[in-house]
């Protein structure tokens, strides 16, 4: 259970790591935090010829508040959201998402970027992203594009990134007065992946509620009301994996529905 | 460093001490420290970063040091369980385990001393379930964690007494 062989880059700049990924195409992968690759290497499912460490490219961390958004850097680890003012202020459902992802030395070195490029469907933070209606700004050959967070999550373990591109950092829009967000999970254990999870916001105009752990990506289901997506969550058609039945997942989904929607009205 | 490299020269300081060393990028951190330095307190576990027998410190926070590459730590100030015991900032718990018995086989230990560590410089009187919580990503097979938790408790209590008096 060792990693296999690779060659190792440490580029020092966005434009250094891209020039990188387009000169080893699908050779290449980015470590980030590692905390998902290096496991998925030692397991061997996954054997790059080559690792892009983006770990010292400083302009790809950190959180921005603007009038317009709040950005969190891709290389942002999980553990600063955890202990940010800002975030606890303007994004408190992310803040509400963070002890549940795995445990303190995993956060340490995880980072948010890491996360949504993945795309892990049993994820705290893709979903935090679809509830909150986040843009991820992708830094490729051409320049910058931005994805709304709807478009981005395409499937187990797939994104709207392209080969050769980076994920740079996702925009937040900024809370509005009166905003109010949820977030649940249940898991086995404190730390697991959840068995199913949801991430809720409620604005003036809607109510969106990210359910993660129901299927191949976040899936969003949004309302004029609380009642109105509540409504809609036997919609939700999950599969069975190693920990539950599709139709206990279901009913797990309701469950947690109905106690962390609950929560958005007050 | 930019062009891709299979063996790569690291500078990175361990307990205190600067150490120069060629490795293959896909050395660990963990077995870094048992092969290449002979510090075996460090234990790997799992391997894929479930277990946290492997955890260390990288410039203060603790990491899994089987899911971090040798390399990334270059130029990095590293500690194991061998310079905290050494510089004893963890004597009380070392002691604390000792006295309730909070290990057996004794192979979570020094990933347990790791993190207990990390929460008492961080809290300064966390609770029984927060320790429990703070410790969930480390398995330990013997004890069922009551002892553990027992000695964290009674270190984080004596060290608040003290700091209020």
């Amino acid at each position: 259970m060792k990693a296999p062989r690779f060659a190792y880059a440490r580029p020092a700049s966005i434009a250094e790591a891209l020039a990188l990924l387009q000169e080893h195409g699908d050779d290449a992968r980015v470590l980030a935090g590692g905390q998902s690759l290096v496991p998925m290497m030692n397991f061997r499912v996954a054997a790059p010829k080559v690792l892009v460490d983006i770990n010292r490219i400083e302009s790809l961390a950190g959180i921005k508040v603007t009038k317009s958004f709040v950005r969190i850097g891709a290389l942002t680890r999980q553990v600063e959201l955890e202990r940010s003012a800002n975030v606890a202020k303007h994004l408190p459902l992310v803040a509400a998402a963070m002890p549940h992802i795995a445990h303190p030395a995993i956060r340490n070195r995880g980072t948010f970027g890491g996360s949504c490029a993945l795309g892990d469907p049993a994820a705290e933070l893709p979903a935090c992203a679809l509830a909150l209606g986040a843009t991820f700004v992708v830094a490729g050959k051409k320049g910058e594009r931005r994805v709304a967070a709807e478009d981005f999550f395409k499937g187990l373990y797939a994104t709207a990134l392209k080969p050769g591109e980076l994920l740079v950092a996702a925009e937040f829009p900024p809370p509005k007065p009166g905003d109010t967000s949820a977030f649940g999970e249940l898991a086995r254990r404190h730390g697991d992946y959840a068995m199913v999870g949801v991430a809720a916001h409620r604005s003036r105009k809607s109510v969106r509620a990210a359910f993660f752990g129901v299927g191949d990506r976040p899936e969003l289901l949004e309302g004029d009301t609380v009642e109105g997506v509540l409504s809609k969550v036997s919609d939700l058609d999950p599969r069975a994996d190693l920990h539950a039945s599709a139709a206990m997942k279901l009913h797990l989904a309701k469950v947690l529905a109905g106690r962390v929607l609950g929560e958005l009205a007050a | 460093m930019n062009a891709p490299l299979e063996t790569v020269e690291i500078e990175v300081t361990v307990n205190g001490e600067r150490v120069k060393r060629s490795v293959p990028a896909r050395l660990n951190l963990a077995d870094f420290f048992r092969t290449e330095l002979e510090l075996t307190g460090t234990h790997v576990g799992c391997e894929h970063g479930v277990c946290g027998a492997c955890t260390v410190r990288v410039d203060g926070e603790i990491v899994r040091g089987c899911l971090m590459f040798a390399v990334q730590a270059d130029g990095c100030k590293v500690d194991t369980v061998e310079g905290l015991s050494d510089s004893r900032e963890i004597e009380e718990l070392q002691s604390a385990f000792v006295l309730t018995n909070a290990l057996q086989c004794g192979f979570c230990t020094p990933g347990v001393l790791m993190a207990a560590q990390a929460l008492l410089r961080d809290e300064t009187n966390p609770s029984r379930e927060r320790i429990r919580e703070y410790l969930s990503g480390n398995y330990c097979r013997c004890t069922g964690y009551q002892a553990i938790v027992d000695a964290i408790e009674a270190v984080a209590k004596a060290r608040a007494a003290r700091s209020t008096r």
